[in-house]
């Protein structure tokens, strides 16, 4: 083969590995894009709601929460104020979990309402809010803290 | 006091940077070696400086001096010491402040080196270093004074306070939970900033005109240690990540973590096809764009995680920094453009490609590769930012687009780590080709029918497998036959013919070791996440849960108040045939900051792999707590291939003497083949100090 050859077997080569990349590349994040949206946007969504991967932001709805510790099945409802989606987990709820508390919940919402979420995650929020009263872990685990302090 | 000290030495600093610049271009300019010694006391009176404003901080943290606006942002009189230092590089203006100091640093490293070269070197390369010196260091020096100036507007960490806090909140608590976090930042830091210094070199000899291979020489070096540095960061990000974040994974194409990996991509192109340029007289611009590259990558890197574009972990601070940043960015690449463009004649190619079979082609691919890698990586991490600034909408990019990129392309270059070291320069023979494959080609064959036979796991868990067992066997041979050939030549014993092959060799060898590492680590990665598993319980006291053959009870549950925060802990047994063999105790850490608390897995690391607990929640009364237990196969052995990678690149740099040859073409000309022989081709030392492992010894 001729060096002239060579170079445009080679040059061939190349392009055609990032042909197939660039290719794969485009394709690949159309595909792999996951939203991040409030209920609200969820819904007016409409059909391309269901069954994407999503990320879904709001607050827990006060009295919602089903936890069945013997099953590791978790409901609950999160609401951003205008609207209210139904979530179930099968994972046990973070340690912050609880009512009116921020979520961001990872899964899909299907056909039968509910968003079936793979990992809730308590909002995690940098400015410091003062503890209230009964939320000090101090206080909260008070029985666990022997008064030895071995 | 301390405030007045910090502030005043940066904007000191600031000036000295830009009177430095005219100097060392005036200098340069007009033949006066005045006026650029005066550029390079300029260079090590900024490291001065930048000591005395880091340590004023330093001092303002320890002594919580609640009146630098920093400390009353960060500090906390709960806080430990250890992590009261480390807050120096906590958030955003501290870790531009040691951005400056480091940068500072490394550039009085590079004068002194450029000034002060070993004089048995030739003339010639002391003629090179000596025009190319003054630009680069005004270059150095530029960088220095875009930083510095950072300091003195947008992330200014010595601003005052009043009225003055009696206490502050203390550092981010993610941040105050690992020892880890006084390792990987400032790693990271001499890795990115390490990559200041070949980008001034290279730029600094285009613009002298210094054509000679001597920028080469001291742009490699500068590249293997901060590509050493980097590549420690990303090791110990990745242990850090594992070690706090209680997920039992070490990297999640967060953004974060994807800006620490970017410039170790286009750097790691360059340590690779640098080489073809020295032997070969190639890819000069292609070079020179990698190491821009590598430069202007680690600008965005820092301009990801500090201006608070992203959200996530690292990405605590916000504020206008970011169009700082950016317009650096783009005069880093005009400029770079530019002088490349201006001196294209000084970049012809010399040499040329003789056969598809030969090393040059094996790092053109590798380059190819490297640079495909790079775009996938930077695609994904900026293009969430560009969807929301144009279209408005949060979107994330799921792991599961870089993971069907980027393994196959790592698949890829395992392989291709493989053919690399047993492919000659120039041309290889079919007899070469047949030799130097059919054994390791064989041995990685079996090893994945034996992987996929036995352990399944998925395609790339075997091809991973399949490819390492592949440049294993390759890389390991060449220790196997160099020492040999010693042992024959010179009637060595085995481990004095092994170390005086690396000694002779080292720039070879130590990437040979580097190879051995990253193999390590890709065969620990696969094998970690294809046969992970884990399973999530919640246990009373006493009660046991069992995954892969493992058990573990659940013995006790304790609480402690510490000065920074409350511990919630778990005792937790690991039991053997119904007796308890080791305890582990997992526990979460509620800082009064942080809603969340941070946790801190227990993790129980064997040779073959780790039992891993994290203490996901406790029930107030203390009656049950849900633990997560994962049995992760080789992770050790993830940070072991680090150490070994690090290892590698030591040796590299290892200080040895130099010898400098003339200008040859190492390989003889092959016959048919029109002999180039390129008149300008660097001179690297080490070119005729290798000789290749297969021929005589040496």
């Amino acid at each position: 083969m001729s060096t002239t050859g060579k170079r445009i077997g080679m040059g061939l080569a190349a392009l055609a590995i990032l042909g197939t990349f660039g290719f794969l590349i485009y394709g690949g994040i159309g595909e792999n894009l996951v939203y991040f949206l409030t209920p609200q946007e969820l819904f007016a969504r409409g059909d391309k709601a269901y069954d994407v991967p999503l990320r879904l932001g709001g607050q827990v709805v006060p009295g919602s929460v089903e936890w069945n510790a013997d099953k590791v099945d978790l409901r609950f409802k999160i609401s951003d104020g205008v609207q209210t989606v139904a979530v179930h987990s099968s994972g046990a709820p973070p340690q912050m979990f609880r009512d009116g508390i921020g979520v961001v919940v990872e899964g899909r919402y299907n056909r039968a309402g509910v968003f079936e979420s793979t990992s809730v995650m308590v909002k995690h929020s940098n400015e410091y809010r003062a503890p209230k009263h009964g939320e000090k872990p101090a206080e909260m685990y008070r029985s666990l803290t022997r008064e030895d302090g071995a | 006091m301390t405030r007045a000290l910090g502030a005043s030495a940066v904007l000191v600093a600031f000036g000295v940077a830009l009177l430095g610049m005219v100097l060392a271009v005036a200098g340069a300019r007009l033949q006066r070696y005045q006026l650029i010694r005066g550029a390079y006391a300029a260079v090590y009176v900024n490291f001065g400086l930048l000591l005395v404003a880091s340590l004023a901080m330093v001092w303002a943290l320890v002594t919580h001096d609640f009146s630098v606006s920093y400390v009353a942002q960060v500090g906390s009189r709960a806080t430990p010491l250890f992590y009261t230092v480390i807050s120096l590089w906590g958030a955003l203006e501290g870790s531009i402040l040691f951005w400056g100091l480091v940068l500072s640093g490394f550039s009085a490293l590079a004068v002194w080196g450029g000034t002060h070269l070993d004089p048995r070197k030739r003339a010639e390369t002391h003629a090179d270093v000596e025009r190319l010196m003054p630009y680069a260091t005004a270059i150095l020096l530029g960088i220095g004074a875009f930083f510095y100036l950072l300091l003195v507007f947008p992330a200014n960490p010595f601003l005052p306070v009043s009225p003055v806090p009696p206490d502050g909140p203390g550092p981010n608590p993610l941040l105050q939970n690992h020892i880890l976090m006084g390792v990987h930042p400032p790693l990271l830091y001499l890795g990115y900033v390490g990559m200041s210094v070949p980008f001034a070199f290279s730029m600094g000899a285009l613009l002298a005109g210094a054509s000679g291979g001597s920028w080469i020489q001291l742009t490699r070096r500068w590249t293997m240690a901060a590509w050493a540095f980097l590549t420690a960061a990303i090791i110990a990000g990745m242990w850090w990540s594992y070690e706090v974040l209680g997920w039992g994974g070490f990297w999640a194409w967060d953004p974060v973590e994807n800006a620490s990996f970017l410039p170790w991509l286009t750097a790691t192109a360059f340590l690779h096809s640098v080489m073809v340029e020295e032997r070969r007289g190639m890819l000069r611009v292609w070079n020179l764009s990698l190491i821009t590259a590598t430069f202007a990558l680690t600008i965005l890197g820092t301009f990801l995680t500090r201006s608070g574009i992203l959200s996530s972990v690292h990405a605590f601070a916000e504020g206008e920094i970011g169009y700082w940043f950016l317009t650096f960015i783009a005069l880093v690449l005009i400029f770079s453009l530019a002088l490349v463009a201006g001196r294209s004649d000084q970049l012809r190619t010399e040499g040329r490609l003789d056969a598809v079979a030969s090393r040059e082609t094996v790092f053109l691919f590798n380059n190819l590769l490297f640079t495909v890698f790079t775009f996938t990586v930077l695609l994904g991490t900026l293009f969430p930012l560009v969807a929301e600034a144009v279209r408005g909408v949060k979107v994330s990019v799921g792991e599961p687009f870089f993971n069907s990129m980027t393994l196959p392309l790592s698949m890829a270059l395992l392989f291709l780590m493989g053919v690399g070291p047993a492919l000659p320069w120039r041309v290889a023979s079919r007899g070469i080709v047949r030799r130097e494959f059919a054994v390791p080609g064989i041995v990685a064959v079996l090893i994945g029918l034996v992987i996929a036979v036995v352990a399944g796991g998925g395609i790339y868990a075997i091809a991973a497998f399949t490819f390492g067992a592949f440049a294993l066997t390759i890389n390991v041979r060449q220790f196997v036959v160099g020492a040999r050939a010693r042992m024959r030549a010179h009637g060595e014993n085995p481990p004095v013919a092994l170390a005086r092959l690396i000694g002779a060799n080292r720039r070879r060898y130590g990437g040979y070791v580097a190879h051995l590492g990253v193999i390590t680590a890709a065969i620990a990665i696969a094998a970690s996440s294809a046969y992970k598993a884990e399973s999530e319980s919640t246990l009373r006291k006493g009660e046991t849960m069992s995954l892969r053959g493992r058990t573990i009870r659940l013995d006790e549950l304790w609480g402690r108040q510490e000065p920074q925060r409350f511990v919630v802990g778990a005792t937790v047994s690991v039991m053997r045939d119904g007796a308890a063999i080791a305890q582990m105790d997992p526990r979460l850490n509620f800082y009064t900051t942080s809603e969340q608390p941070i946790t801190t897995p227990a993790v129980r690391s064997r040779p073959t792999g780790d039992l891993y607990l994290n203490l996901m929640a406790v029930e107030r009364d203390g009656s049950t707590a849900t633990i997560r237990m994962i049995v992760e196969p080789l992770v050790p052995w993830i940070w072991a291939g680090g150490m070994i990678i690090v290892l590698g690149a030591l040796i590299t740099m290892l200080p040895g003497r130099e010898r400098e040859r003339e200008r040859v073409v190492a390989q003889a000309p092959v016959p048919g083949v029109p002999s180039r022989v390129p008149g300008l081709v660097p001179a690297s030392p080490l070119i005729m100090s290798e000789p290749d492992a297969r021929g005589a010894g040496s």
